[in-house]
């Protein structure tokens, strides 16, 4: 077991490293236009000339980039081009925002997700349709959508949500669990859909095999053979189906955080953008990219813990 | 999104074109989604002459005008007709999505194919670009993409088409290496086709249907992305578009929430009928049989007349029919009128070839018929209570008078508990056992089967053992609670010839001593001189004789009997000669 979280660790350092590595490449290939954004048209070349040295793109690209991975890896990401503030400390004040929506959502797409699964696996039937019908939906909607729709709800219309704006749990735990209820609602509806999907083929796969049949033979109960051997064999697919989707809701909570005002990390992401701000921008994308190995690493070693095989590969 | 199903998709052999697009069309959610999808291609592609209005013409006297008879959905913040912008927009959003989809395929097709067909250093450079692409969160990177290329919608759309184009290549990847390792595939080389050819011929028609799946789905999300973008007011400013709406009407949300409602409806209705459109096309492609329900008047079991029978029988299985519903008011039966008797402490045996109806007699003892089964009539009986009458005892029986030992060993053990936790869970449940009193009477069970590390097979995993080891196994959880019957259904045929013998011996071995009454199902007249007292031999769900083992072997009445035992005889395998003269027309029920 040990071996195997060393393996997959390793695995994700490496993942981090390269990916963090294409996206500066990427970002910094074509500099030219850079200090033209920052300054406006009306920029002379010399303000041009000055603005470039004062950044440093008049340097290769091959020595900025061993500059910013030295500081990376010691929690340096620079400081933003337009306020000058560090990086690492925007990015980790904006992080609990990012974090509450998208743990949130993982935590609640999986128990929404495996009861709607099995309820359609095991009942068939209509509420097998009901479940097929949500997915549907769920699918269509886009998210961002989803969460004005539940603003006009449940917070034009029916005032029990705030419509907009972050409490930190620190201030007011209820605050802050009221806070995140729509915004988690508005995300959760795409991940449920799809790994409810595949919780419920995943179930009936793993139902119809051999063993269960011999297990019911043992004479155990209808409700160990179904809750803890087919939900436990059936759960290898559907954690891979959250895993996926979880660097899919990195990317939906970017525009929820807009629309329900959050300060999170998608919004600093979205007004960098906007602005051409390099350094945060790719703080951003790091601590991202870094959040989704750790989340791979944390569903391979449940994968691996629920399924022995799994250790091997 | 859905790769996976998609992938699913892939494993029935390929459909003839035709036929899978007339299921397609069978499925009216299919219908419905094509034509939504269709309606709205057309009216986006008809916007210039169907537009009620000018998309850009402002108007700001009527600026958020409800919906009137000039402007069917009202006017937006500048006074726009909202119907004509929502046409307009329909056509570069769909386009938008288009040059996502069009680049997806043509990256993750072509890299697909390549590294599927050759393998080598491609395909490991590609397989670990894949991966590192799918764990890239793409909005992230669409964002910081931004910054460096602008704004524009069809580069952004484009660099979407890279970033998803891996769920294209892996499907691809994988249809190539399946069938590249086909014999079909191998001839057409060998008779000179070029790769070019083949490919063309064979790995496409395997792949296109799954990709067109997928193609729905990065239909769906690449809308959703643009749409995203658009809303966070990153998108092409200069193009009308839904998510460009979504977004206007956003800044205007306390004044006019309509304005997000109808860009939003044409944006879900869209993918939905993508998302559709996908799953039927899958439904179709799996060729699912929707399991017909029966009606309840076909469905309900004729009352079978039980004959009593005497203490010495262990079991009576009298006029046992089973079916399985194919329509909603018929059935087709596998077994038919099954009767014999089990006397107690002798083995019989259940002999016939595959789809003869064995398993699913054995099956139906067990009360363990796969769902959708329906027995027709019939009773067994077991001290006087009809099991199927009473299911309540039947599932009372199971684990401790009345065993199983399965077919195909490696298969019927759970891969994800260890051997120790299945053999000792129903000892604590039904002897009510502690478990340090189960693990001991579990270790000596494991002794009695002849296996010779009982400690360390208590903590292996399944696939940890060999299939000879995981059938000892199997016995041993079969004969633990000390049952009175065991059914046993082809216990050695998954089993190497040496290991088959020693496994009969333990089962007899394990009859003798426990006074077991057994049902034994083979193909194997041989086992059954070796192992049985009486036997039935079955056919197409009949059974066509019966009687005391030595007697019936020797002087078979029946020529299906008589073939299938001069089969034996001439040392082939009877279960071989079989399937090659009939066919097997119910292995897809077994």
């Amino acid at each position: 077991m040990w071996s195997f979280v060393a393996r997959r660790l390793a695995g994700g350092l490496a993942l981090l490293v390269v990916a963090s590595s294409l996206t500066f490449l990427l970002m910094n290939i074509n500099t030219s236009g850079i200090a033209l954004r920052i300054l406006g048209d009306q920029a002379t070349a010399e303000q041009i000339a000055a603005k470039e040295a004062e950044l440093g793109l008049d340097r290769p690209i091959t020595e900025r980039f061993v500059e910013w991975i030295g500081g990376a890896v010691r929690g340096d990401f620079g400081v933003s081009w337009f306020t000058s503030e560090s990086v690492w400390h925007t990015v980790m004040s904006r992080l609990p925002v990012t974090l509450s929506l998208v743990v949130g959502t993982v935590l609640v797409t999986a128990i929404i997700a495996t009861a709607l699964g099995v309820l359609a696996a095991t009942r068939r039937g209509a509420v097998d349709r009901v479940v097929q019908v949500i997915s549907v939906v769920g699918a269509a909607a886009p998210n961002f959508w989803m969460g004005l729709m539940l603003i006009i709800i449940f917070a034009l219309t029916l005032p029990i949500f705030p419509a907009t704006g972050f409490v930190y749990p620190g201030t007011s735990l209820v605050g802050w669990a009221s806070s995140i209820v729509l915004p988690i609602t508005a995300l959760s509806l795409s991940a449920v859909s799809a790994v409810s999907q595949q919780v419920r083929s995943a179930f009936i796969e793993v139902e119809s095999r051999d063993y269960v049949r011999t297990l019911r033979s043992r004479g155990l109960s209808e409700r160990r053979v179904l809750f803890l051997h087919v939900l436990r064999g059936a759960a290898t697919p559907a954690l891979t189906v959250l895993a996926l989707q979880f660097v899919g809701l990195l990317g939906g909570a970017v525009v929820v955080e807009r629309v329900f005002a959050l300060p999170g990390l998608g919004e600093t992401i979205a007004s960098a953008t906007t602005l051409g701000d390099v350094p945060l921008v790719m703080g951003v994308v790091a601590i991202s990219v870094t959040l989704v190995v750790v989340v791979n690493l944390v569903i391979d070693i449940i994968t691996g813990w629920i399924n022995p095989k799994a250790r091997l590969s | 999104m859905s790769t996976e199903t998609a992938a699913a998709a892939l494993t029935p052999s390929a459909p003839a074109p035709r036929s899978l697009t007339r299921r397609l069309l069978h499925n009216p959610l299919g219908i419905l989604a094509i034509g939504t999808i269709g309606t709205i291609i057309l009216l986006s592609v008809l916007a210039p002459l169907i537009a009620p209005h000018d998309p850009t013409y402002v108007d700001l006297s009527i600026a958020f005008d409800p919906p009137s008879a000039q402007h069917l959905l009202g006017a937006d913040s500048a006074g726009r007709d909202v119907l004509s912008r929502l046409l307009y927009g329909g056509r570069f959003t769909l386009l938008g999505a288009l040059i996502s989809l069009s680049v997806a395929i043509l990256v993750g097709l072509v890299s697909g194919l390549v590294a599927g067909f050759y393998g080598g250093w491609f395909d490991t450079l590609s397989d670990l670009s894949s991966s590192l692409l799918m764990a890239m969160p793409s909005m992230m990177l669409l964002l910081a993409f931004r910054v460096v290329v602008g704004p524009s919608l069809w580069i952004t759309m484009a660099i979407f088409g890279v970033l998803i184009s891996p769920s294209v290549f892996r499907l691809v990847r994988s249809g190539v290496r399946q069938v590249r390792g086909e014999l079909y595939v191998d001839a057409a080389r060998v008779s000179g086709l070029s790769d070019t050819r083949i490919i063309a011929r064979h790995v496409l028609s395997v792949v296109r249907a799954p990709i067109i799946i997928q193609g729905a789905v990065i239909g769906g999300i690449s809308i959703a992305i643009q749409s995203g973008l658009e809303f966070l007011g990153l998108g092409d400013q200069s193009v009308p578009t839904w998510g460009l709406m979504l977004s206007e009407g956003f800044r205007n949300l306390y004044i006019g929430p309509l304005l997000t409602v109808w860009p939003g409806l044409a944006i879900a209705l869209t993918i939905g009928s993508l998302v559709l459109f996908g799953n039927a096309l899958r439904d179709a492609l799996e060729d699912r049989p929707t399991a017909p329900r029966l009606r309840a008047d076909v469905a309900r079991a004729e009352r079978t007349e039980v004959r009593p029978v005497g203490e010495d029988i262990a079991l009576s299985v009298q006029g046992l029919t089973v079916g399985y519903p194919i329509s909603e008011s018929s059935v087709k039966t596998v077994i038919e009128d099954v009767s014999f008797d089990l006397r107690r402490g002798q083995i019989l045996g259940l002999v016939g070839e595959s789809g003869s109806g064995k398993t699913q007699t054995a099956w139906s003892i067990l009360g363990l018929l796969p769902r959708g089964a329906i027995t027709q009539s019939g009773a067994i009986l077991h001290q006087g209570v009809d099991l199927i009458a009473d299911r309540e005892a039947q599932r009372a029986l199971l684990g401790r008078k009345l065993a199983y030992v399965p077919q195909e060993p490696m298969s019927n053990l759970d891969p994800l508990f260890t051997i120790g936790h299945q053999l000792t869970f129903p000892l604590r449940k039904h002897l009510g056992l502690t478990s340090e009193e189960a693990r001991r009477r579990a270790l000596a069970l494991l002794d009695r089967v002849g296996i010779k590390n009982p400690e360390r097979t208590m903590s292996a995993y399944p696939h940890e053992i060999s299939g000879g080891m995981a059938q000892r196994v199997l016995i041993a959880g079969a004969v633990s609670c000390d049952p009175d019957i065991i059914v046993a259904d082809e216990p050695t045929t998954a089993l190497d010839v040496t290991v088959q013998a020693e496994i009969l011996d333990l089962l007899r071995e394990l009859q003798a001593e426990r006074g077991l009454s057994m049902v034994l199902v083979t193909h194997n007249f041989g086992v059954v001189a070796d192992l049985c007292d009486a036997v039935a031999v079955m056919q197409n769900g009949r059974i066509v004789e019966q009687g005391e083992a030595h007697s019936l072997l020797r002087d078979p009445q029946h020529p299906y009997t008589q073939s299938l035992l001069a089969s034996t005889l001439d040392s082939t395998d009877p279960r071989a000669v079989a399937d090659q003269k009939h066919g097997t027309p119910m292995e897809a029920t077994r």
